[in-house]
């Protein structure tokens, strides 16, 4: 069969004649290779562009139409030692951009006007203390009118519109009072300049909006970042498929260029892409990842195959189908979105936080109001002495508490392998003190490892790793692995469904099921491991059997110790047989296991864990983990993990050890108490502040001067999360 | 204060002019790669003309 690849679906045309694809690379991080790329691109002949984004990580390549393949480019990254794959931007990243770009435009006109406001207060300011003529004033007034008010209309937009929809939906969150406070003082300022009066806030106005709109920038920058890594990784997992496009002929396409009721062939060692239905073939899956169960199912004609499993015997066609089709993944997806619908309930901080904080605020100006009033003073005084006080409480550095520390929270578990998908994911990952971990693929590897590798001879291990090449069975490919073979046994014949078997300087070499290489009884005296499959390898007369299973992660038991050196309760639910449970189980010290139990079952007992008042942080990375995972409090997932459970996931970490969940949870905890911390700052200048405009003193100079003031404190107060502490297991 | 009539439209076209440089800079993705931009300043200057001299 004939086998080409196909790239077309990712390349678009940029220009007459000019086509463009977008690559993201693996381990680009410094202007050396930057440079080392661009050069090397550039020298392949009809190239016109080859620019590095270090940020992103990626490629953007352009050359003359239909001159050159883009898989040339891929081949030629991989020369210079970089792996590519083509990249295509998801919609969610594409918007993140876009909201991104917004706000550093709102951000620029904000700063534009607020540099332009305060270089005529200024003068306003000192004038009133020296000689300025009143008319002069007035002029100026005028003049930071006409720069404010259109300023503040477009700059003003994020915060206007999502305070509008709080106030659609009937609740309120910290942009109503923003926003109610700006319009305010702008609208004051206008009528007292009307009025030829000594104060106009324009400046105050327009400053808290480019205060705030730094902290708006700041946190979407974080989840844009986040975005793009992420759709880095999913690229280079460089998902293809191998689809009939004749009769007899295949080619490898990505996924994203496959339809349902196309035919896609699966050979043995391969993970499908895809979800259908087998329509010719029969084959022993692995569908750990779906349904955490690590025993192999066989699957014949009409079977159904779910994305993310393994093939592991033999060659299976199948047809594409919709994903709503499969009975399970309709199941789970019924139980995800009312687990997801359940999870959009929860308050987050800054909303809890100004859902105490507008009332008192606005209660305090209408008081002084009417204070001022009843003391004696007319009503326009009072009126603009209480727009005084909702000015200096407008929640300056109440909106930057949570966002600069999220974002340098981020940036700190960014360092230690950990994404976040959410931004409140940090609120909540603190609180939780009950972590659920599924088994298959999260406290154990994905991968397959040679367990007993030590008791083999060197030699004869490594003769079973050459032999193993020669496979595609993902056993085989494991001994290989372990075995850090390179050349294979010259002459090797794979028989299907047995194994491989080779003759070597008149010794016959044979690896594969015991019963091919006549190891039964070998097999009947070792030591069973319930989730381990057994491969045997004879050399001649000389018999050995291997033990391969997933491993546990390098670092679980530490991991496990540590979290209950936090206090934090462990169990275990696994979708996998009782055995298997019990081993994992006992070899991390967990005294509470449960095995054998479904996507529903695992809901229930979140929601039983949750009914008793604990803040449950689930680790999984099954499909059938997906429900579970959106249902409890936070959830994370190993990058491993099937693509449903990834995207629903509040945070993602990377690598084979564990440890990052537990320094995930550290550095929640330290982010929670900082945002906690920063809080309570600017609500103690606010208690300082709040009598001094009560009063009916404060003047533009001392309110533009306690916004900026305690905006700075709160930011620099942020800059302590990025000391994550390094002592984590 | 006269003066005030061309030092008043004098500061405002300056600020003006800060603000639309920074939207166009904005517009042509120069705030795209920060990462890059910074080591692209201190990079050698790529040799082009080497690649056609080779073939």
């Amino acid at each position: 069969m004939h086998v080409t690849r196909d790239f077309s679906h990712y390349v678009r045309a940029a220009a007459e004649g000019v086509q463009h694809i977008d690559l993201a690379v693996e381990g680009v991080h410094c202007a050396g290779c930057m440079a080392k790329i661009e050069r090397g691109l550039s020298a392949v002949p009809d190239v016109t562009l080859a620019r590095v984004n270090l940020t992103d990580r990626r490629v953007a390549l352009e050359w003359k139409a239909g001159t050159l393949d883009p898989g040339r480019f891929i081949d030629r990254l991989e020369e210079l030692g970089y792996k590519a794959y083509p990249f295509e931007t998801e919609s969610a990243e594409a918007s993140e951009v876009a909201e991104s770009r917004f706000l550093l435009r709102c951000l620029g006109v904000a700063a534009f006007a607020t540099m332009n406001v305060m270089m005529l207060s200024i003068p306003v300011w000192s004038g009133n203390v020296s000689d300025m003529l009143p008319e002069q004033r007035d002029f100026f007034h005028w003049l930071s009118a006409l720069i404010a008010l259109p300023a503040a209309a477009y700059a003003g937009q994020p915060f206007f519109r999502s305070a509008w929809r709080a106030l659609s939906a009937k609740t309120t969150n910290m942009d109503v009072p923003i926003s109610i406070g700006v319009i305010l003082a702008l609208g004051m300022s206008v009528v007292e300049t009307i009025h030829h009066a000594e104060h106009a806030y324009f400046d105050a106005a327009i400053m808290l909006l480019t205060f705030l709109l730094v902290g708006r920038f700041l946190d979407q920058n974080m989840r844009r970042r986040t975005r793009a890594v992420a759709g880095n990784l999913a690229a280079l997992k460089a998902e293809t498929a191998a689809k009939f496009v004749g009769s007899d002929e295949i080619s490898q396409v990505p996924v994203a260029a496959i339809h349902p009721g196309d035919i896609v062939l699966l050979r043995p060692g391969e993970r499908c892409a895809v979800d259908g239905t087998v329509i010719e073939g029969r084959s022993e899956i692995d569908q750990s990842l779906i349904t955490g169960e690590t025993l192999y199912v066989t699957a014949g004609q009409g079977a159904p195959v779910y994305a993310g499993s393994m093939n592991i015997s033999g060659t299976l066609r199948v047809r594409v189908s919709a994903a709503s089709e499969a009975t399970l993944l309709a199941e789970i997806t019924r139980l995800l979105d009312n687990a997801l619908q359940a999870r959009s309930r929860y308050m987050r901080l800054a909303d809890r936080a100004s859902r105490l904080y507008a009332p008192v605020v606005h209660a305090t100006a209408l008081l002084t109001i009417l204070g001022w009033v009843i003391a004696g003073a007319s009503w326009h005084d009072a009126i603009v002495t209480g727009v005084a006080v909702l000015i200096i409480t407008c929640p300056c550095a109440l909106g930057l508490a949570i966002p600069t520390v999220q974002t340098v929270a981020s940036g700190a578990m960014f360092k230690s392998g950990v994404l976040l998908n959410s931004g409140d994911a940090i609120e909540r990952l603190a609180e939780a003190d009950h972590v659920i971990f599924d088994k298959t693929g999260t406290l154990t590897l994905p991968d397959l490892e040679v367990m007993n590798a030590a008791n083999i001879p060197a030699d004869i291990f490594e003769l079973a790793g050459r032999l193993a090449l020669s496979s595609h069975h993902p056993v085989a490919a494991a001994v290989a692995q372990a075995a850090g073979a390179r050349s294979p046994v010259v002459g090797a014949v794979e028989e299907a469904g047995q194994g491989v078997r080779a003759t070597v300087e008149g010794v016959e070499l044979r690896l594969g099921r015991p019963s091919f290489c006549g190891a039964e009884a070998l097999v009947g005296s070792a030591v069973v491991d319930p989730e381990a499959s057994i491969v045997a390898f004879s050399k001649g007369s000389e018999r050995f059997i291997l033990s391969v299973r997933q491993g546990l992660r390098p670092d679980a038991q530490a991991v496990i110790a540590a979290l209950k050196a936090r206090n934090i309760g462990i169990e275990i639910l696994s979708g996998d047989r009782e055995p298997a449970v019990i081993a994992a189980a006992h070899a991390l010290g967990i005294a509470e296991w449960r095995a054998g139990v479904t996507p529903a079952d695992k809901i229930a007992r979140i929601e039983e864990l949750k009914r008793r008042g604990a803040k449950v942080l689930m680790v999984g990375d099954g499909m059938n983990d997906a429900p579970s995972l959106a249902a409890a409090h936070v959830s994370m997932s190993p990058i491993s993990a099937a693509h449903l459970s990834q995207a629903t996931a509040d945070l993602v970490f990377l690598g084979r050890p564990l440890a990052p969940v537990v320094a995930a949870i550290d550095a929640s905890r330290k982010a929670l108490h900082l945002m906690r911390q920063n809080l309570w700052l600017a609500i103690g200048y606010n208690v300082l502040a709040v009598p001094v405009a009560i009063s009916g003193v404060v003047t533009p100079l001392i309110a533009a001067a306690a916004m900026s003031g305690s905006s700075i404190l709160v930011m620099l107060n942020s800059l302590r999360a990025r000391s994550a502490s390094r002592e984590i297991l | 204060m006269e003066i005030l009539v061309i030092l008043v439209p004098l500061a405002l076209m300056l600020g003006g002019a800060g603000l639309v440089a920074f939207l166009w800079s904005l517009r042509s993705g120069q705030y795209d790669d920060l990462d890059g931009a910074a080591w692209r300043a201190i990079a050698d200057d790529e040799p082009p003309q080497e690649v056609p001299a080779k073939r």
